[in-house]
């Protein structure tokens, strides 16, 4: 949530502040071996603002725009198709129990396979590794937005069903006025899980089988051990994350805002 | 909704209704129950918890259908719901996602019955008699109890229904409020002389209410007996001071403690 109070601002810089220290403590003092090759906090802070970085990606380079590019163009295609693929099939299993009986038994046994396990397969199965790479962080944002969805038109009260059949509206005016406004709030939470969830898989696979994006960049810098490259691809994802999760938010917000207010009534 | 020829005449013959549930003994909600809704008159139900008000409320709005037995208005029989016979539920049944104004404007929208400006215009006319015309604007969860049952019989009214069919509606209310809901409704129906079908466990709603209480017994639940209420109309709380009322009132505890004692009664 972002700060809403001045109290909550300071806690968060806090935050932020506290995990930095315990970084720079490690890497500085830490008597460990392993610790000592991770990059501190000031050398990538170095690297990240730097016009001429030691390993060729900062804030001042076309590459590092390149590749946030390519991974922004990857998850915004996986999460469209999962968008407009899974939010009318969770409608379609939430509205027709046939449907879910015969669909929600190939959902339990293909859902929990990890997308990572599905590379290989999405290399042979795609023209380009490009392509594959999109399926794979498809895939997982379609699950998370599918089952949501699903759950938000289930738990629509059956009332409101009732009172549209009692005001004798036609199945389209229930689709429009009843279930997909009832199931909103959950297809909300379901696209927030699935934009996070994109972006992990994406990463992943942005590793193994491309050619840009801030995975390859990640995978290839620890390759050419350009260790403070690492942490920026990793701090760049973090953000990249937040700020399309926060971006769904605030349309969702817009969406329903009989939501927010209803929640406000009862507080 | 004419004065002059009321019509929503509902009658139930013979009813039964036996409810099914995996790994228990079916239970027999209605048995043997006959029902006759006098058109343009105010029927009361009266009858302690759990004993198929609801039930009997439903196979009239036609949601669920009977195991034995026949459901008529006006010499049709019922089969399905419709805006002929409109339900109030006990728990509010307004789309927490509408307006008020589109929740009072959706059934004739949603039949094509009106175009959206003819029920914009009856639904202003409409909020204005309920006092509701600076709230329509506002989503249910920005409004209190009151007026929440208010929108909610002003959004039934919208259909025309022959028959106003209301379960337990002002449950949940604070003493003062559904007093105040009480006369308002009392208000309504005298000046619109519709057909309604009022079901409630509270004794003193139900005489101040009715044209006539019918007493429900349970397990199975069918009407055991009929009190005709000939207090004078207009009526309003001044009614409960006189003796007329008093006495109808002790005579409708007679028949709830009768029933109490009786053998089939206390099951």
């Amino acid at each position: 949530m972002p700060p809403v109070n001045k109290k909550q601002f300071w806690y968060m810089w806090l935050g932020y502040a506290l995990a930095l220290a315990a970084w720079y403590a490690a890497t500085a003092w830490l008597p460990v071996a392993a610790f000592e090759r991770l990059p501190g906090p000031w050398e990538v802070i170095t690297e990240w603002f730097s016009t001429d970085p030691a390993y060729g990606i900062s804030l001042f380079t076309r590459d590092y725009y390149i590749h946030i590019l390519y991974s922004f163009y990857r998850a915004t295609a996986a999460f469209l198709m999962a968008v407009a693929l899974g939010v009318p099939l969770g409608i379609f299993m939430g509205w027709s129990k046939t449907f879910n009986d015969f669909a929600a038994a190939l959902f339990g046994l293909l859902r929990p396979i990890p997308p990572l396990a599905w590379v290989p397969l999405a290399i042979l199965l795609f023209p380009s590794s490009e392509s594959a790479v999109i399926y794979v962080t498809f895939l997982v944002a379609f699950f998370a937005t599918t089952m949501n969805t699903y759950v938000g038109v289930r738990s629509i009260d059956n009332d409101y069903f009732r009172a549209a059949a009692c005001l004798g509206s036609k199945p389209r005016h229930v689709l429009r006025h009843v279930i997909v406004p009832g199931a909103l709030p959950h297809i909300f939470t379901g696209l927030q899980i699935a934009m996070g969830a994109a972006w992990f898989s994406l990463a992943a696979g942005e590793m193994i089988a491309a050619q840009y994006g801030l995975g390859y960049m990640i995978f290839e810098a620890y390759n050419l051990i350009q260790f403070p490259t690492i942490v920026i691809g990793m701090a760049t994802l973090g953000i990249a994350g937040y700020v399309s999760s926060a971006a769904i938010r605030l349309l969702g917000v817009r969406l329903m805002r009989w939501h927010e207010q209803s929640l406000g009534m009862e507080g | 909704m004419s004065k002059d020829h009321p019509r929503g005449h509902l009658v139930a013959r013979g009813l039964k209704k036996t409810y099914q549930q995996k790994g228990h003994a079916p239970v027999t909600v209605l048995e043997d129950c006959n029902l006759d809704i006098e058109p343009g008159k105010l029927t009361v139900i009266m009858g302690s918890s759990g004993c198929g008000k609801s039930t009997l409320a439903y196979l009239l709005a036609g949601y669920i259908k009977p195991d034995a037995g026949s459901l008529s208005i006006d010499g049709r029989a019922i089969t399905s719901p419709g805006p002929d016979r409109v339900l109030v539920f006990q728990e509010t049944a307004l789309w927490p996602w509408m307006s008020v104004m589109d929740n009072v404007m959706f059934g004739p929208v949603a039949r094509g019955d009106q175009s959206t400006a003819q029920a914009r215009k009856a639904a202003l006319e409409l909020l204005e008699r309920f006092g509701l015309i600076d709230f329509r604007d506002k989503y249910p969860g920005q409004l209190s109890g009151g007026m929440k049952r208010r929108a909610e019989i002003a959004q039934a009214l919208m259909n025309h229904p022959q028959v106003m069919i209301l379960d337990e509606p002002f449950r949940g209310l604070d003493e003062m409020t559904r007093e105040l809901m009480q006369e308002y409704y009392m208000r309504l129906f005298e000046d619109t002389a519709l057909t309604t079908l009022f079901i409630t466990s509270e004794l003193e709603e139900a005489v101040f209410l009715a044209d006539r209480v019918l007493v429900m017994g349970e397990t199975p639940g069918r009407i055991v007996s009929s009190i005709e209420v000939d207090l004078p109309h207009p009526r309003s709380f001044e009614v409960l001071d006189s003796q007329a009322y008093l006495d109808i009132k002790r005579e409708a505890m007679d028949a709830l403690y009768n029933l109490a004692l009786s053998p089939e009664g206390t099951g």
